[in-house]
């Protein structure tokens, strides 16, 4: 170890990786994807890993993304619901990998929630 | 890329892994790996959570699920219900952060709300066989800074100001004993740490080492620089393998990252570190044994002055710190020293932990600020004393201290109240004792230890305990007259004052403070022959109440000793001079004829 500045490298590298052990305080965001039978065979795992990807890549802190049960649409999985403190719930629906990177950026990063993907706009 | 969602914590403290948890481990693994999880869920060990009577302990993130007495039966439905299909299975949560059907946040719940995080902030967070995960909780920072931009001078300013005494038994201010050593002329000087710990029922260092070795490490080497030395011993017990064991690879580790070695930080500073192992004995604990067994001696004590910080490890300037008082140091120098010596009362500052055991319902590992009163960390953090007994007493200190009777539960903790009633903090061991302890016996039983453990080198410590001990048995035994109490009082304070370390200065700490707390129950001990909690066996008898007796001969069954006869359907009766007092009949009759007197 030759400087401060290595062990911040360091620091900063494995940080984000153990992120994941702060339980969300009240002020965290949180991406619920769901994960029973109905919604893994509809292809919830990429989503998952997607958000996963997309959250760890851009660093955000008070981003837990976690998954659930039969949320109770079965029709419309994947279903991802994201929580943002204070707000509504939005409730994503026919969900893919592709479209994650989109919700990350307009929702979580910049609060404006992805009409076009919502359950409003599929029924 | 970055696929782990999850990460499943382990804990793989000494507690855990006796009760299972490398077996979970291992199945958690596999199962993982069956169902292709392997690569999005990560296992990870850690320390000890504290919570030792409800291991194994799991806790799954990011929904920081807290699992509690997990078998490996049990893996597979975590994995397929929980990992898979994201549902938390209720069954083996924690049960005090389920409520009203919500679950709610381990640090909600009674035994952590309480409890401030500083020695133990890393035990069951992070992986310590991973350097880099204590780096990514800020470790090596304060080391860094430390080397970078501060003199050893204000590093010692820092360590004083924050009013960090010793937390190894005696109290002693840790800047000014870095001081001692730091205004001797520069030359040779160690570094030591004292991982002994040999209170019984104490646990607390060896969690530290198991559960965050880099923090002691980073804090000797910051000792090493305040104070001018470039070799380091840690001082361990060959009967804790599990925190052996994670030195080794964290001082490995540690190496490889030169941050121990040679010209740490760019710095030209050089500091390394070996490890001792000691073979148990509790008077190595003791400085200046611990001192001597590391020079390769037979561990005995010799006598101060000189002392350590002047004429230490073969015969030149040593620091001594205990492993919870190094555990503060980093958070220390991080924090400064205006956040530390916030918490606590006037004297004692910041937080001392606790191993909670005896007669108490969470079994485990507590911190506390100082200051907390005896009732909060038994009632509320401990969870009171089960099965509806009540509570009589705490022992603190271990072997040298006290006990503390329930008239003085609200007692702020800290050094100087502890020693005012006639206990002390010792290395922090907790015992917890209900209505069913004789204060005799007790006494009895730390005498022993330390009748065991004097080394012999001084007879007031090697003969006075034992004719002390001697006493003891006189009483429990209903041979002793009152006359003997107060021959045994003046012993007390003659070992106290003529031995030579403070092993046998304090062994009598145990018998004095029962005696000023409890000197009831020595009375009757002595003139009733009785011992009021049903404790000591040669003051009871057993008999079958002839009104209640069925005659139905259970007793005589099981009695081993063949002291039980009778006819059936008439009282039986039992035969005083064959009865072992095991109690064995009394469990067995049905109708509650038999008692003890
Ligand atoms: C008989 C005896 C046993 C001791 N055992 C320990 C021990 O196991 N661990 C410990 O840290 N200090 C123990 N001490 C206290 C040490 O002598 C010493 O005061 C302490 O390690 C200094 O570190 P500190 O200032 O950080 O507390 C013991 C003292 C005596 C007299
Ligand atoms: S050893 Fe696992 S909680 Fe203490």
């Amino acid at each position: 170890m030759k400087s401060l500045e290595e062990l911040k490298a360091i620091r900063e590298r494995v940080q984000s990786s153990i992120n994941i052990r702060n339980e969300g305080g009240a002020d965290s965001t949180r991406v619920v994807v769901g994960m029973a039978t109905c919604g893994i065979a509809a292809g919830a795992r990429p989503v998952l890993a997607a958000f996963v990807d997309e959250v760890a890549r851009r660093k955000l802190e008070h981003v837990m993304v976690t998954q659930t049960g039969c949320i109770g649409i079965c029709r419309l999985e994947p279903v991802v619901e994201v929580y943002v403190p204070g707000q509504e719930k939005v409730t994503y629906v026919k969900m893919t990998a592709d479209k994650v990177a989109k919700i990350v950026s307009d929702h979580i990063v910049n609060g404006k929630v992805v009409a076009e993907y919502t359950i409003g706009a599929a029924e | 890329m970055n696929m782990v969602r999850s990460h499943i914590l382990v804990c793989g403290g000494t507690g855990c892994t006796s009760s299972g948890s490398q077996k979970i481990i291992k199945s958690l693994e596999a199962e993982l790996k069956a169902n292709g999880l392997d690569n999005e869920v990560k296992v990870i060990q850690t320390g000890c959570h504290g919570l030792c009577a409800l291991g194994p302990i799991m806790i799954v993130y990011p929904e920081g699920s807290f699992y509690s007495r997990v078998t490996p039966d049990d893996v597979k439905e975590i994995v397929s219900e929980h990992i898979l299909k994201g549902r938390i299975v209720k069954r083996l949560l924690y049960q005090e952060t389920v409520q009203e059907g919500q679950i709610k946040s381990l640090n909600d719940t009674e035994f952590y709300a309480k409890q401030m995080r500083i020695a133990l902030r890393n035990c069951g967070v992070i992986n310590p066989e991973n350097i880099d995960e204590y780096i990514a909780t800020n470790g090596y920072e304060a080391l860094g800074r430390v080397l970078t931009t501060m003199k050893p001078q204000e590093v010692i300013d820092i360590i004083k100001a924050s009013g960090l005494r010793g937390r190894g038994g005696a109290g002693f201010p840790t800047g000014l004993k870095w001081q001692f050593a730091a205004n001797q002329p520069a030359g040779k000087k160690y570094v030591l740490c004292n991982a002994d710990e040999g209170d019984p029922g104490a646990f607390m260092d060896r969690s530290v080492l198991e559960g965050d070795p880099h923090a002691v490490i980073e804090a000797m080497t910051i000792a090493a620089y305040a104070i001018g030395s470039e070799q380091g011993y840690i001082y361990v017990r060959a009967e804790y393998p599990i925190a052996v064991a994670r030195l080794k690879i964290a001082i490995k580790q540690a190496k490889e990252y030169g941050l121990l070695g040679k010209n740490i930080f760019n710095t030209g500073f050089n500091f390394d570190l070996e490890i001792r192992l000691g073979a148990g004995a509790f008077v190595c604990g003791e400085e200046t044994a611990l001192m001597t067994s590391i020079e390769g001696h037979r561990g005995e004590p010799r006598h101060r002055p000189p002392f350590p910080a002047v004429k230490g490890l073969f015969g030149v300037p040593t620091i001594l710190n205990n492993v919870e008082t190094y555990a503060n140091i980093a958070q220390i120098i991080l924090k400064g020293p205006e956040w530390f010596s916030s918490i606590g009362t006037e004297k004692s500052k910041g937080t001392k932990v606790f191993a909670l055991v005896g007669k108490i319902k969470n079994t485990g590992l507590v911190e506390i600020p100082m200051g907390t009163t005896l009732r909060e960390i038994i009632e509320e953090i401990g969870g009171g004393v089960p099965n509806g007994k009540k509570f009589k007493a705490a022992q603190t200190g271990g072997p040298s201290g006290g006990c503390i009777p329930a008239s003085l539960m609200d007692t702020p903790i800290d050094y100087d109240n502890l020693i005012a009633i006639g206990s002390m903090m010792g290395s922090g061991g907790l015992i917890v004792m209900d209505e069913d302890t004789c204060m005799v016996d007790i006494a009895k039983f730390f005498l022993n230890f330390t009748v065991d453990e004097s080394c012999g080198k001084c007879t007031a410590c090697r003969i006075g305990t034992r004719r002390l001990y001697e006493m003891l048995e006189k009483i429990t035994s209903g041979n002793a007259t009152m006359d003997d109490i107060s021959k045994m009082e003046e012993l007390c304070y003659y070992i106290k004052e003529n031995s030579l370390c403070a092993l046998g200065q304090t062994a009598p700490n145990p018998v004095l403070s029962t005696l000023r707390y409890f000197r009831d129950e020595y009375e009757a001990h002595v003139r009733d022959k009785k011992c009021p909690a049903g404790v000591c066996k040669s003051l009871l008898s057993y008999e079958i109440l002839p009104d209640k007796c069925k005659g139905c001969s259970a007793c005589s069954k099981v009695c081993p000793a063949g002291a039980i006869s009778g006819e059936l359907k008439k009282p039986f009766v039992i035969d005083k001079s064959k009865c072992l007092k095991c109690g064995a009949c009394i469990e067995k009759c049905k109708f509650g004829a038999i008692v003890k007197k």
